[in-house]
């Protein structure tokens, strides 16, 4: 049963030695349940009556119109919690519990991983520990306040960059000593096997319901399937739907940041020296950025669920092969659209999800009377904050 | 050959009736010319091999002062190519303990597989271990290090299977590594309760492979109780954080001192 993880070249298994057995365990525990029909008839309650999938998937009328394009939003934000985390979080935990671990831990940038796993943790009667780093705790209180009050403990992370990187590093060091009754959670379609193929299994429900509802709204398949990328796990959700149609086009889009330069964006894919090279971080051979030496870049965005240094593998493999392509905005865009959707749609995006409307709107020439499927990756409540700050320093 | 120099002082340990002795270091910390001095204290000591850790910006499988420590020696410019070098002038000078470099794999992917072996081969290093490149991802480096004739270390834990154990102890040379617990590096109080039954599933699968002992080995009783169960202790954390000092001269005299009661309390327990 064991397989090695491999998408083309990229993915694997890079794991130090005490987390080999229980990688083992959890691939050969998801095999076995992903078959059982229990298992998938108890998810799928959860997903529908928990949860609330379906999400709808929403014509964005006017900003579609004024983009002279036909454009619909899946609403990920009006998933359970805000956001599409909280369909893998649902199915680790209850994964975990039929391994039967009492414990999960969690990593978290943007705070959404967090608040899905301390909801499904305490839906599923799980103690839960969600690690996040102390810049992103800061930027996104709100969230932690929220992890709180669903019972979960929320550790702060001081070391390296104090951002999501850092809380993976420990998470996964937590794991290592607790593996006897404990599951990590990881919350990305990234880490060492089996992590990249269960958590876009998870999320494939976004793409294969998108897909059925386009061709019922638009009559016919989208022309383009968007989404942004930061570990990458909304976007292969999405994608799962339409990688077996080539003529769907398939884009992720990057953070940007504050320009292409080392150390001011998130852009693995970005071309030249500031972009990333194949490299190995947290237990998977993928996109990285990293120094000449090896050395994990620092990286910035305004979106904190976006602010990582590598991506999930198989976007690596989609990039490489041609099938998928993967663009950037900055920072300044990214806000720019989060004003624009709130606007002309009635809907505060997450500023994760604004990276992926910024780019339709810059490219949207190349779109006209194009169908476009926008992945709302999740909603912007946990941002109004941040947005209020940028919007002072700019003096907006 | 390099990875007979490895061999041949675990024998010579073994012949002496006691356990080899494994002090860790981070390179670089807080300088590589600080690391070169320290090597010298650490031979002093009685050390019978040193376990050279390369710094690295994210290194999971590591408690909070060895991680303190690859940060101190980032900042203070190391590199993997710089490590290389110190190994080259170290065994320029004479430097005579076998070394085996501990490392994160992105270090030496980034340098490429074949380029970081031909030139750890050529620096002198005898023993290569990937943290977190477990024996199925290890082909092309491990293949890479054979060429070469230097070591292939790998490493056992709590949750490691049989059949597992039995690939790592076959794809092992030099020694096998034993993680003494379930966790990362770092102090512990005392030594894991299970620790003697997991050497015993270690050696047994290990065969005429030495193998050393590491993770939470920390106070010269604690070492002396590993040796009686292990053909080597290596101590890193307990050593490593007497490089916080803001003096790297008086720090390196407390390294020395420690790495001797160690090596004393190991010497008074035969294996």
């Amino acid at each position: 049963m064991s397989g090695t993880g491999r998408f083309g070249r990229f993915g694997g298994r890079y794991a130090p030695e005490t987390l080999m057995g229980p990688l083992l365990e959890l691939e050969a525990a998801y095999e076995l349940f992903k078959a059982e029909p229990s298992f998938q008839a108890e998810l799928s309650a959860l997903l529908k009556d928990f949860v609330g999938r379906p999400t709808p998937l929403t014509k964005a009328a006017k900003l579609g119109g004024s983009l002279g394009l036909e454009l619909y939003l899946k609403r990920e934000d009006l998933a359970h919690t805000g956001a599409h985390k909280i369909n893998n979080s649902v199915g680790q935990c209850l994964l975990a519990k039929r391994m039967g671990k009492t414990r999960v831990i969690a990593e978290t940038g943007a705070g959404q991983h967090g608040v899905a796993t301390a909801t499904a943790a305490a839906k599923l009667g799980l103690t839960c520990v969600v690690y996040m780093g102390a810049v992103d705790m800061e930027r996104q209180a709100l969230n932690v306040f929220r992890m709180r009050l669903l019972g979960a403990e929320v550790r702060s992370v001081d070391s390296g960059s104090r951002t999501l990187k850092d809380a993976v590093n420990e998470a996964m060091r937590d794991w290592a000593g607790s593996v006897k009754t404990t599951h990590y959670v990881l919350g990305s379609a990234l880490g060492p096997h089996p992590f990249p193929s269960m958590v876009r299994d998870f999320h494939a429900c976004i793409g294969w319901e998108a897909r059925a509802q386009v061709r019922a709204q638009a009559g016919r398949l989208p022309d383009l399937a968007l989404a942004c990328v930061g570990g990458g796990s909304n976007a292969i959700g999405l994608f799962s739907g339409f990688l077996s149609d080539p003529a769907v086009e398939l884009v992720g889009v990057e953070a940007g940041g504050t320009g292409l330069e080392p150390g001011r964006h998130a852009a693995r894919f970005a071309a030249g020296p500031g972009g990333g090279a194949p490299g190995i971080l947290h237990g998977t051979f993928t996109m990285l950025l990293q120094d000449a030496h090896g050395q994990v870049r620092e990286t910035h965005s305004v979106s904190a669920g976006l602010d990582y240094p590598a991506v999930g593998p198989q976007h690596a493999d989609l990039a490489e092969s041609g099938r998928a392509r993967y663009e950037s905005v900055s920072d300044v865009e990214a806000l720019d659209a989060f004003d624009r959707l709130a606007r002309e749609e009635g809907i505060l995006p997450a500023l994760e999800s604004a990276h992926a409307v910024a780019w339709l709107c810059r490219e949207a020439a190349a779109y006209k009377g194009k169908v476009v499927v926008l992945n709302l990756s999740g909603r912007g409540d946990k941002d109004v904050d941040s947005v209020r700050r940028a919007r002072e320093a700019s003096g907006g | 050959m390099a990875k007979e120099r490895l061999e041949a002082a675990f024998k010579k340990a073994a012949a002496d009736g006691r356990s080899a002795f494994v002090p860790y270091l981070t390179a670089g910390d807080p300088t590589l010319e600080w690391t070169g001095r320290y090597l010298d204290a650490l031979a002093a000591a009685g050390a019978d091999v040193i376990e050279l850790g390369v710094p690295f910006s994210d290194p999971v499988a590591d408690g909070p002062v060895n991680q303190r420590s690859a940060e101190r020696a980032l900042a203070g410019g190391a590199t993997l190519a710089g490590v290389l070098t110190l190994v080259t002038a170290k065994r320029a000078e004479g430097f005579a303990l076998p070394l085996v470099l501990f490392t994160y794999a992105n270090p030496a992917a980034a340098m490429g597989w074949e380029s970081f072996v031909r030139r750890a081969a050529a620096a002198g290093v005898d023993g290569v271990l990937l943290v977190d490149v477990p024996v199925e991802e290890s082909a092309e480096p491990a293949a890479a290090c054979r060429a070469a004739g230097l070591g292939t270390i790998f490493l056992a834990a709590p949750t490691t299977s049989a059949e597992r154990l039995a690939a790592a102890a076959a794809a092992s040379s030099g020694f096998l590594y034993c993680v003494a617990r379930l966790g990362v590096t770092g102090t512990s109080a005392a030594l894991d309760a299970g620790l003697g039954d997991d050497l015993a599933r270690f050696k047994r699968a290990a065969g005429a492979l030495p193998v050393a002992v590491g993770f939470g080995v920390s106070t010269p009783e604690q070492a002396a109780a590993a040796a009686k169960l292990a053909d080597g202790v290596i101590v890193g954390s307990a050593l490593v954080r007497l490089l916080e000092g803001t003096d790297p001269e008086a720090n390196g005299r407390a390294l020395g001192t420690a790495a001797a009661a160690l090596a004393a309390a190991m010497r008074r327990t035969s294996c």
